[in-house]
């Protein structure tokens, strides 16, 4: 983010919408934005609907989209049960990782001794696969415990969370800075109102990542074994029997899941940064 | 009292072989209430000069004192207001806020910080446009909110660093005719930096006249001429005058 005003910003500022209005016309602005998607994801169902008829390719290599379809309305009840179990340990991991990062964060900027210390060891860590010690934490925590997965999604969520936070408070602009210490502003001040507000768009963006990892790293936690009544362990078992619409009503439960908690910490980040809307949604377009 | 005294101030970047000499020198007694521009080639020390008023930056040689004050008490009194080259705005605050800024770490009350922000957009004139991030604004309007956060707090001396080098010519000659009522309003002192010779003429009792490498402070030119100033001023035969001689001082330690 610089301060430098980008010329199309200004050119659009005062025809656009303030920040946090819905006007009609940004609303069929938004319609139109996601139009296309919708578009291309119908025509790819029909494409792989028509291509297994024409095939005529076996089942249990390939459902068809209005099988997984029938099935999934079928086996509703059970993939709702399996959902709600991975979107508790997704989210119960999701906010003590940030919760944990954040506080990592705000010790690491705040002491340069210990960001030279731990930096490193932080950008190391995040590169390792951590969902290999899922089935370490299955044998601390027992395998059917929430606290196990949640445990994993935790750690996965840690470190990029931590990483991006301590960049955004100490990646200040030098001019802000120079600009508090002429104000004679105690450091409190300089946090609150510099740092902390800097850091947030860093904060985000990890947190948007660390959303979509969250479902992921649950879901492949449970893999390694879980409560029968959990997508990982669902999917597995029903693939494992060739029940391939099963599986992907599982699936689906999981994109769902995992959409809709990147659709909540995108909410929050519009609500946490009124300023920064209108500025993202002139780069989108 | 002199509200600035630059004695024998130098100062030197760097170490081993990317030492920059940066000011070589400086003498300099500023009056209070007085106005005085500094201009020089680009590179020549002016911003480096006002960061040393405004301890942002320690001089290497030589002492400075703020309203008989060492700098950093100066500043820990709040007793000056900076505009930056730069507009510096908190992109996280809308223009009111930016302005209110000063006054919120002064730890002044929501109600008489909200009037006085008012007052300063007012000022400017970007009142309608209070409500407005940073980004929705044009460079020269920036610039102009960092003016009215500088004068938020009425501090007694104002050091502005090319304050209107982003401005058109007719925004620019309002700012500076508005910058000299308030100046003339408030007896504040002010230092101000600009590249335009027309502009620290029209402006200031002095113009302090910088060369380069090292920057050293070559001439003093006193304008002279009378406050108020005008349109009459722009177009006077003693304005031309003190140009011609602002620019043949520029010439001569090129
Ligand atoms: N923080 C710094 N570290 C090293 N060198 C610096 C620093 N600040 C300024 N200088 C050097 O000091 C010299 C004077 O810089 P300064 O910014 O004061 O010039 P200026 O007169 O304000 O120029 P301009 O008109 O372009 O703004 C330059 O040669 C610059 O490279
Ligand atoms: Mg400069």
């Amino acid at each position: 983010m610089t301060s430098e005003p980008h010329d199309r910003d200004v050119l659009t500022a005062f025809e656009g919408d303030l920040p946090g209005t819905v006007t009609p016309s940004a609303l069929r602005r938004r319609i139109k934005r996601y139009l296309p998607a919708l578009v291309l994801a119908f025509l790819v169902l029909v494409a792989w609907e028509v291509l297994v008829r024409v095939f005529n390719v076996q089942e249990f290599i390939l459902a068809k989209p209005s099988e997984i379809y029938a099935t999934f309305l079928d086996e509703f009840d059970t993939v709702v049960e399996a959902g709600w179990t991975t979107l508790r340990e997704a989210v119960l991991g999701l906010v003590l990782g940030t919760l944990f990062g954040v506080l990592a964060a705000l010790a690491t900027a705040r002491w340069s001794g210990i960001r030279e210390g731990v930096m490193p060891f932080a950008v190391a860590a995040n590169s390792i696969p951590i969902l290999a010690l899922a089935p370490i934490a299955n044998q601390w925590f027992g395998l059917t415990s929430l606290t196990a997965k949640a445990a994993v999604v935790a750690v996965i969520v840690f470190f990029p969370v931590m990483i991006n936070t301590v960049r955004g408070l100490t990646e200040v602009d030098a001019g802000e800075l120079e600009l508090m210490r002429a104000l004679a502003a105690p450091p409190r001040d300089v946090v609150t109102r510099v740092r902390l507000p800097n850091a947030l768009p860093y904060f985000f963006s990890a947190l948007k990542v660390a959303a979509a990892l969250a479902v992921i790293g649950a879901i492949v936690a449970e893999y390694f074994g879980g409560r029968t009544a959990s997508l990982g362990f669902y999917i597995t078992q029903q693939a494992g029997a060739f029940k391939f619409a099963e599986a992907w009503s599982g699936i689906i439960v999981g994109s769902v899941l995992g959409i809709a908690i990147y659709a909540f910490v995108l909410g929050l980040e519009r609500w946490a940064m009124p300023w920064h809307v209108s500025l993202r949604a002139a780069d989108d377009r | 009292m002199s509200a600035v005294e630059i004695r024998g101030v130098g100062k030197t970047f760097g170490r081993g072989a990317g030492v920059v000499e940066a000011l070589q020198n400086i003498n300099l007694s500023i009056e209070t209430g007085e106005f005085v521009s500094l201009i020089g080639p680009s590179g020549c020390g002016k911003s480096t000069l006002l960061r040393l008023v405004g301890d942002l930056l320690a001089p290497s040689t030589g002492t400075l004192t703020v309203g008989g004050k060492t700098p950093h008490a100066a500043r820990e009194d709040r007793d000056y207001g900076m505009v930056f080259q730069k507009a510096t705005l908190l992109d996280w605050r809308t223009v009111r806020r930016n302005v209110e800024l000063p006054l919120e770490i002064m730890g002044i009350d929501g109600e008489e910080r909200q009037s006085r922000a008012a007052e300063m957009l007012a000022l400017v004139g970007l009142s309608e446009f209070a409500g407005h991030y940073p980004w929705q604004l044009s460079g020269g309007m920036q610039q102009r909110v960092a003016i009215a956060r500088a004068l938020s707090f009425e501090p007694s001396l104002l050091l502005m660093d090319e304050p209107f080098g982003a401005l058109d010519e007719m925004t620019r000659e309002a700012m500076q005719d508005e910058l000299l009522r308030i100046w003339e309003r408030t007896k504040r002192t002010v230092i101000f930096v600009t590249h335009s010779i027309p502009e620290a003429v029209f402006l200031s009792q002095r113009v302090a006249v910088m060369s380069r490498r090292p920057g050293r402070i070559s001439r003093v030119v006193d304008v002279g001429l009378p406050y108020p100033r005008d349109e009459d001023t722009r177009e006077d035969q003693g304005f031309y005058d003190k140009i011609t001689e602002v620019r043949e001082a520029l010439r001569e330690h090129e």
